[in-house]
């Protein structure tokens, strides 16, 4: 077989406003012609810097060095892309190496029709009538999956759906039949049951097309569904290189192996059942005839329409209780209402319809005066830890502000002992009070967050998404922190996730949503174990696991369910 | 193992640094800054900037000390100056028609062009940054109402109103105070809704934020909100509309001299002024009363919109140049796109110990369920 991609000492360099800083430090690497390379790594890792390369599609504040050879599908011309320039890089482009990017919905020009932008690689590269342009974009699409192709092929991306738009991206990819496809987290910003989809077709691409791809993912799952070898990288180097099979069942690597313990596993070790007392751990019981922190009956929350546009109905008819010390993790997709409900909660979002009592207040039509005195007992943690710090104020001064705000402290430096004491509870050193959010990574920010949300003492915290920003091992060590604080301090905790091996995680309870309907709700080990609603069970098959071998079974079951639903 | 731990943003230097807030204050303040961080074309035309305004500052301070005469000197001793005298030893830069030195002259149009600038922005950025912040922190009617005020003050043309309002002041022939206010007055018509529009912007962008969520989510009032969370990360462009706001306010100025609804030559130094009675001079070959309020006008106005531009390419990373990346003196460390400097912690050995112990995860196998 012959390499499609050839890098051979890649070493890569950006200009910054604090100096220059290396990305890539001496890559070698090699794809074969139809085979799938995944580079796994976590952020910063210089993965997705090695990938672009490959297409010259790096910033002019980079600079390179090394060669990376990319030799045609029929093998007729090599170049070495980082000599090449101009009109050079462009002929490659497109036609020798394609890009399927993440986000679908940013990739694709909301003005045009897709078959005119999938089009528009063909004009680039070959004259041709719009007649055949369109004839070929419609072949592709069908290719890709899209029904109705003829139809179709006029429409603009908004009348797609997500998957259907990554279908689309990957269309454009594919029609000018490149040697290489490089896919840069392909289905990171779809559910998981779109996921599923999309890995599919791209699976076929190989095989039907002979395609290589190059998959840059810090999704485990995906990379034992798909990959045929996974290059491992850390800090700008490959770390390690084997194929799929070897490297999940004997990692070389300390931090390959690091890895994948960190990777959360449904059916997993599970952190929920301990209890910390004095130093031994008992089984947590929940008791449940205490009163519930949060009774939800019938909950509706609707989202009024736009200039004649129907009402958005969020959340429609949710039952749901939260006992003390209990924590229920709420799963779904995008567009589900999980977090709606988490806001609701919170007293962000007025709820509409039916009743929903939070510390015994019923939050249908209530007054921000009211609410207020229960603010004190409820804990938030958001989703994106870079954007939930006021990047003005120190980490201390924004753990304090709760204290501040509800006249526990007059300003934040009366508040500094306990906010040290909470900064040692969250396992983040006390000088860290004194720096920026800007300052510190993902998962100290998290854990700030945390400290935050903890500094009153709250009976409910409610997690939203809390760890989906995170790299996988720095997951791990947050909720091992989040699961050992919920054992010492035992408040009730609404975990929101769209992870179904983190919510097995963490969870005593585990509620699924769609489409703002509860449709199943008990114990792990019963809505996981054996679950009863055709959805959950999609759900479940759809999730890859990071093993290939199990993974295999496992997408069997998705095309029987597939099939028959 | 404790060198390869897989904390993101390990051992890694800021992308793009805000600015980094260790530095000392000095370092940290706006325009110096900027000259710090910037390099080639983009540094040269903000210090030339700089240079041109602290220029006009300095000659704007010491007036009194730098012009050889008085602003309404016609005389000095006994001995008259005459009127359009060429330039010589004891006029450097000649006379006007009115007979007043023209080195002087220029020297002192200085004080209340900058009067004209503090007193435009004073008026306007008060009321304009709170306005549009309670506006577009609440938002609805009155939002939308304000919104359609400010865009038709836009259509007002200032050097009218500035006319209208020199009229109502002083009926035209004014005082210092008076032009300076006209112009002022009326400037600050035109200038508030541009901070409003500003920072309402800016006010809606970071309202949406969550950190003024979790500021909700806590507990906190509004106001405090607005005080302590919105206002300050709602004024990074205000800068930016200030120094182009400065020159607007100095050519409002000197338009209103330059017809006649100025200052009185008796009662301060008027580049406006100045320029039209220099009119007629033009076509008879005498330069020197023309040129150097006219370019007085036009190095004050190119300085404040020098440093204005260079600010506004600065602040944006795509616009900003950066220093070509050396091979050769490369640092040991990482980069990652909104990445983080984690340098060591004292008493802290590794960043291990900083995320934890991961023992519950490796412990007693029997706590499987």
């Amino acid at each position: 077989m012959t390499n499609v991609v050839d890098i051979t000492d890649l070493r890569v360099s950006f200009a910054t406003d604090s100096g220059t800083v290396r990305a890539v430090e001496g890559v070698t690497l090699q794809v074969a012609s139809g085979e799938v390379l995944a580079i796994v790594g976590e952020s910063g890792s210089g993965k997705t810097v090695t990938a672009r390369t490959i297409l010259g599609l790096l910033p002019e504040t980079a600079l390179t060095s090394g060669a990376v050879l990319l030799t045609r599908k029929d093998g007729s011309a090599t170049h070495d892309i980082v000599t090449l320039r101009g009109n050079d890089l462009r002929d490659v482009r497109g036609r020798d190496a394609a890009m399927v990017f993440q986000e679908p919905s940013t990739a694709l020009n909301p003005v045009f029709p897709v078959g005119w932008q999938i089009a528009e690689g063909l004009r680039a590269h070959r004259k041709l009538s719009d007649k055949d342009a369109r004839a070929q974009a419609i072949d592709v699409l069908r290719l890709v999956g899209i029904p109705d192709p003829e139809h179709r092929v006029d429409h603009y991306p908004h009348q797609f759906s997500g998957g259907q738009k990554q279908r689309i991206v990957i269309a454009q990819a594919l029609v000018l039949d490149p040697g290489l496809i490089i896919a840069d987290e392909p289905t990171t910003a779809l559910d998981v049951t779109v996921q599923a989809e999309i890995l599919d077709l791209l699976r076929r691409l190989p095989q039907e097309f002979g395609s290589a791809i190059v998959l840059i993912t810090h999704n485990m799952g995906v990379v034992a569904d798909l990959a045929d070898r996974v290059a491992v990288m850390y800090n700008g180097e490959i770390v390690e290189q084997a194929d799929v099979h070897t490297l999940f069942s004997a990692p070389q690597h300390p931090y390959t192996r690091r890895l994948l313990d960190a990777v959360p596993r449904v059916g997993g070790r599970r952190l929920r059942d301990r209890v910390r007392v004095g130093d031994e751990l008992e089984a947590m019981v929940v008791d449940d005839s205490a009163t519930p922190v949060v009774e939800a009956k019938d909950l509706r929350i609707v989202y009024p329409g736009r200039l004649r546009q129907p009402d958005f109905t969020a959340v429609d008819g949710v039952d749901l209780v939260i006992r003390p010390g209990e924590v229920l993790g709420l799963v779904g997709e995008s567009g589900s209402g999980k977090t709606t409900i988490g806001r609701a909660i919170a007293g962000l979002t007025p709820i509409s319809d039916g009743s929903l009592k939070v510390h015994g207040v019923e939050m249908l039509r209530v007054k921000e005066k009211t609410f207020r005195p229960v603010r004190k007992r409820i804990g938030f943690v958001f989703q994106d830890p870079a954007t939930s710090f006021n990047p003005l104020l120190t980490i201390a001064q924004c753990v304090a502000e709760p204290m501040v705000v509800h006249g526990l402290a007059p300003n934040p430096q009366e508040a500094r002992p306990k906010v040290d004491e909470l900064m040692e509870a969250v396992q983040l050193p006390k000088a860290f009070g004194d720096r920026f959010p800007h300052e510190l990574s993902g998962g100290q920010r998290q854990r700030a967050s945390l400290a935050r949300a903890l500094i009153l003492g709250p009976e409910l915290l409610i997690a939203d998404e809390p760890t989906s920003a995170l790299d996988v091992s720095v997951q791990a060590r947050v909720l091992d922190l989040f699961a050992r604080l919920q054992a010492e301090l035992g408040f009730a905790c609404l975990f929101i996730s769209h992870d179904l091996a983190v919510v097995d995680l963490l969870a005593h309870r585990i509620a699924v949503l769609h489409r703002g309907v509860l449709v199943e709700e008990g114990t792990g080990d019963e809505v996981l174990g054996a679950p009863k609603h055709p959805y959950t069970q999609r759900l479940l098959a759809s999730l890859p696991v990071p093993d290939p071998v199990e993974q295999a079974a496992r997408r069997e079951t998705w095309r029987n369910l597939r099939a028959h639903g | 193992m404790a060198d390869l731990i897989p904390e993101t943003g390990l051992v890694v230097a800021h992308a793009t640094p805000p600015t980094p807030e260790h530095t000392s204050l000095w370092k940290r303040l706006p325009v110096v800054h900027q000259v710090r961080t910037s390099v080639g074309l983009q540094r040269t035309m903000l210090l030339v900037g700089i240079v041109l305004t602290l220029v006009f500052l300095f000659v704007a301070a010491f007036a009194p000390l730098l012009a050889p005469y008085g602003y309404a000197q016609l005389s000095s001793g006994d001995v008259n100056f005459g009127a359009q005298q060429p330039p010589s030893a004891e006029h450097w830069l000649g006379t006007t028609v009115g007979g007043y030195d023209v080195l002087s002259r220029t020297i002192w149009g200085a004080r209340p062009a900058f009067l004209v600038i503090v007193a435009a922005v004073v008026l306007s950025i008060f009321i304009g940054v709170v306005v549009g912040l309670v506006s577009g922190y609440f938002g609805g009617w009155v939002d939308r109402v304000l919104v359609v005020i400010a865009d038709a003050l836009f259509a007002f043309p200032s050097l009218l109103l500035a006319i209208v309002v020199a009229i109502v002041i002083s009926g035209g022939q004014s005082s210092m105070w008076g032009g300076v206010m006209a112009a002022a007055i009326s400037l600050s018509v035109v200038m508030i809704p541009q901070y409003f529009r500003v920072v309402r912007a800016e006010v809606v962008r970071v309202k949406a934020e969550a950190f003024v969520e979790s500021a909700r989510v806590i507990g906190s009032g509004p106001v405090r909100i607005m005080g302590r969370h919105v206002l300050r990360n709602s004024t990074r462009t205000l800068p930016l509309i200030l120094t182009l706001n400065c020159s607007e306010a100095v050519l409002t100025l000197a338009g209103l001299g330059f017809l006649g609804f100025g200052i009185e030559p008796t009662k301060a130094g008027d580049w406006g002024y100045d320029l039209s009675r220099s009119l007629s001079d033009v076509t008879s070959g005498i330069w020197w009363t023309a040129v150097p309020p006219g370019l007085a006008i036009v190095l004050t106005v190119l300085g404040a919109t020098l440093v204005g531009e260079s600010l506004n390419d600065l602040a944006d990373p795509r616009l900003r140049t950066r220093r070509a990346a050396k091979a050769a003196a490369l640092s040991p460390v990482t980069a990652v796109p909104g990445g983080v400097a984690t340098d060591r912690v004292p008493g802290v050995e590794s960043i291990d110990e900083l995320e934890g112990p991961s023992d519950l995860f490796d412990d007693d196998e029997g706590l499987r369920s």
